[in-house]
């Protein structure tokens, strides 16, 4: 059996439907910010597995970017967090409805 | 034979602690499981040859976010969330959501497998530092600097977001 591109796609795919339900289904704020973690990292598989296939360091200077700029936002995710934590006391998504009319 | 076995040990651990994450309670559970699913995509990387991003991978994600996000859990103290007790509707609405994603992804990829470039045999030197760095400082040396201005927009907003006297 040869280990080819699609098995790779195929678990970038898996990993990524996982990190959507964590979005979807969690209401503690910290626990969707690593499920937007793991979706990041979802998608970089992909970009490693067809930059390798396809021969062409493109897609990891891809990959470089998006830590870089996963960095930046997690470090500005999570001030927010603090931020809301310390207005309401708590990081349950659900209790966040300052936009609601 | 080797490269297989790899993958698919480190696929299994990967998506067994991607589930981790989603159903744990505690939240410092939870990132631990993410730090070890980070660890397992690092292996990954190296088993396709990107062996500079894998070291990334680890250094970035598991040694500075990680870090951050637990220091941020502890500085919270935030206890464990109660234990679900009953599944309501928003909970199964969630839930297809998410499989119909899965399922959209699925058909894309089984609709282009033909379509799928050949695999090349990449030589020993293309995910090495050298290789990725004299792109970095050549061909993509403005997104680079960007990015650079990018960190340091972000470092002052956390700052700015966090301080105490927000007002």
């Amino acid at each position: 059996m040869e280990l080819t591109l699609s098995w790779y796609l195929s678990l970038s795919a898996v990993l990524f439907t996982i990190g959507t339900l964590g979005v979807l289904l969690r209401r503690n704020a910290i626990v969707v910010f690593m499920s937007i973690e793991l979706m990041l990292n979802a998608v970089n598989i992909t970009l490693v597995a067809f930059s390798r296939s396809m021969g062409d360091v493109a897609g990891q200077m891809l990959v470089f970017f998006v830590m870089a700029v996963a960095a930046a936002e997690a470090a500005v995710g999570l001030a927010i967090v603090i931020a809301l934590f310390r207005k309401k006391e708590t990081v349950d998504l659900s209790r966040f409805n300052l936009f609601r009319f | 034979m080797f490269a297989q076995l790899f993958f698919f040990f480190f696929a299994a651990v990967a998506i067994a602690s991607g589930i981790g994450l989603i159903v744990s309670r505690n939240p410092v559970f939870g990132a631990l499981w993410l730090v070890l699913n980070l660890f397992c995509v690092a292996a990954l990387y190296i088993t396709m040859n990107a062996r500079f991003l894998g070291v990334i991978q680890i250094l970035v994600y598991a040694g500075a976010i990680m870090v951050l996000f637990l220091f941020v859990i502890m500085l919270l103290n935030l206890a464990a969330l109660p234990k679900l007790q009953s599944v309501n509707r928003k909970l199964v609405v969630a839930f297809l959501l998410g499989m119909a994603v899965l399922a959209q992804l699925t058909y894309v990829l089984a609709g282009s497998l033909d379509l799928l470039p050949e695999p090349t045999m990449p030589d020993a030197a293309s995910g090495s530092a050298s290789a990725l760095g004299q792109e970095l400082l050549t061909r993509y040396a403005l997104p680079l600097e960007i990015t650079g201005i990018l960190l340091l927009v972000a470092t002052i907003g956390a700052v700015l977001l966090a301080r105490r006297k927000f007002e």
